[in-house]
């Protein structure tokens, strides 16, 4: 579980959080949505300790995480997986090399057994016959399943996505979501989502939190969603006719 | 203020890169890889660019000491003391300045704007270290074969253009390289080589590190890197010139 106290951050005299108050829970796929400048990726951001918070508690099943030193945090980042929004995979190693970097940096495994745990990553996102290949020869959607495999490589605890289907297709945006949850459940891992994509709300959204202009503007489950008087909420979500449609059928049903 | 903003920075970064490395295996196995792009593959260029500079330097001198009152193996002592002294260090780092500074900046550079470096620090790895670290040994141990490389093909392009040119011939070149030779000339080309090679991996990995934004940026940092390191190679050359010389 990971829990968001009163957490605010500004840069020089923006505000993009104020009194943020989340929990985000363990085993569930939770998904931060908001639209684009909202502060969500900041409050992601956050919570790994890309940046630091200017007020609030950040805790990671009872840790205060940002009040750790150096060191600690250090120690805490191993139990941590995270799939950024392009991937971040590094250009100059192979898909292998990818999956057994952090096994490389923080395990005494021999050689063939970092290659077993890497080919057991890749086989589980469904990736095969392409270790020896270089990010740039692989499509998009391999790359983020890669990323995936990589961010899994150390039994994470913790799971965070920015944006994970950003520059798919939608039908690679499903397959990516849904091996999400089910990596989510299997490893049982507090996950944290940052979308706004609304399939993915739709598909695997156990817990969704709306962020609007860097406050926490409403929080519940994805059939919550249908059933909201929130404003803001509704017209960030059914922006579009056909989401519009989804929703009136969904209400007359 | 900026200049001190910098500069505070940049020495913020210099010690988290000499932090205890994670794995001394990993860095062991990058600094080699480093030594082979940063080092080996500027080899061509080196011996490209010293043979010309060793080559112009001879006829230079010979037309500078046209006199039939001076000895001819002076084109040789002449060449050989500006290649020692001067341009195998001074010249080679300016050089790799722009070869291996450009790199080293877009590279980092490229990795800060595609989150490459968060996902470094998000799964526990000392970003700076682990990035900069080996490019700074692998610099400063192959910066002085670069040199000593340099300064072999430039005495040699300096007698090939000093015969080919009728100037001066082999026995009087060869008098002149060898003649009061100082073996310390080598030496301070050797210190000065490895300031240069340690200001340029540090300051174009600064201005790739702190890289925001997207390709343009990127770009920016590139050149940044290229003219601040000759900056700080001519700035410390005169430095090391006065401490080592006077």
């Amino acid at each position: 579980m990971i829990e968001v106290k009163g957490v605010s951050k500004s840069f020089e005299s923006a505000d993009v959080l104020k009194d943020v108050s989340v929990v985000f829970e363990k085993g569930k796929t939770n998904l931060i949505i908001g639209q684009s400048g909202s502060g969500k990726t900041v409050l992601l951001k956050s919570i790994v300790g890309l940046h630091e918070v200017d007020q609030g508690q950040i805790i990671y099943d009872d840790i205060v995480f940002n009040k750790l030193d150096f060191k600690a945090k250090k120690e805490m980042r191993k139990q941590i997986g995270m799939l950024f929004q392009g991937g971040a995979l590094f250009d100059s190693s192979t898909v292998e090399e990818n999956v057994m970097y952090p096994l490389e940096m923080f395990t005494d495994l021999s050689h063939s057994e970092k290659q077993d745990r890497a080919n057991e990553c890749l086989k589980r996102v469904n990736i095969i016959n392409v270790n020896k290949l270089f990010p740039s020869e692989i499509s998009g959607g391999m790359q983020k399943r890669v990323a995936i495999a990589r961010a899994i490589a150390l039994n994470p605890k913790y799971l965070f996505c920015d944006e994970p289907n950003s520059g798919l297709d939608p039908r690679t945006a499903i397959v990516i979501d849904n091996l999400i949850k089910e990596i989510t459940e299997e490893y049982d891992m507090t996950t944290i989502v940052n979308t706004h994509d609304m399939n993915s709300v739709m598909e695997i959204g156990d817990k969704v939190v709306y962020i609007y202009k860097g406050e926490k503007w409403w929080e519940g489950t994805r059939d919550d969603i249908f059933n909201t008087n929130n404003e803001e909420l509704n017209n960030f979500i059914f922006a579009s006719k056909l989401s519009r449609k989804i929703r009136d059928l969904e209400n007359k049903v | 203020m900026g200049l001190f903003y910098h500069i505070g920075k940049y020495f913020l970064l210099l010690r988290r890169v000499f932090a205890k490395p994670e794995k001394h295996g990993v860095y062991y196995r990058e600094t080699l890889k480093e030594i082979e792009k940063l080092g080996i593959s500027s080899m061509g260029i080196v011996a490209i660019v010293s043979v010309f500079m060793g080559a112009v330097i001879t006829i230079q001198t010979a037309y500078n000491t046209e006199n039939p009152l001076l000895p001819t193996y002076l084109i040789g002592l002449g060449a050989r003391d500006s290649i020692l002294l001067e341009f195998s260090s001074t010249i080679v780092a300016l050089i790799l300045a722009g070869k291996i500074g450009s790199n080293i900046a877009s590279e980092i550079g490229t990795m800060r704007v595609t989150e490459q470096i968060d996902a470094l620090e998000i799964m526990g790895v000392n970003s700076a270290s682990f990035l900069i670290l080996p490019k700074i040994v692998a610099s400063v141990i192959f910066a002085p074969f670069l040199t000593l490389l340099s300064m072999i093909v430039g005495i040699a392009g300096g007698w090939i253009a000093g015969t080919a040119a009728g100037v001066v011939t082999t026995e009087n070149y060869v008098y002149g390289i060898q003649y009061a030779f100082n073996p310390f000339y080598i030496t301070y080309s050797i210190i000065k080589i490895d300031v240069f090679a340690f200001l340029i991996t540090t300051i174009s990995a600064y201005h790739g590190y702190n890289s925001y934004g997207g390709s343009l940026e990127v770009g920016k940092s590139s050149t940044k890197a290229v003219v601040h390191s000759s900056i700080f190679i001519l700035l410390f050359n005169l430095i090391l010139t006065q401490l080592l010389l006077s």
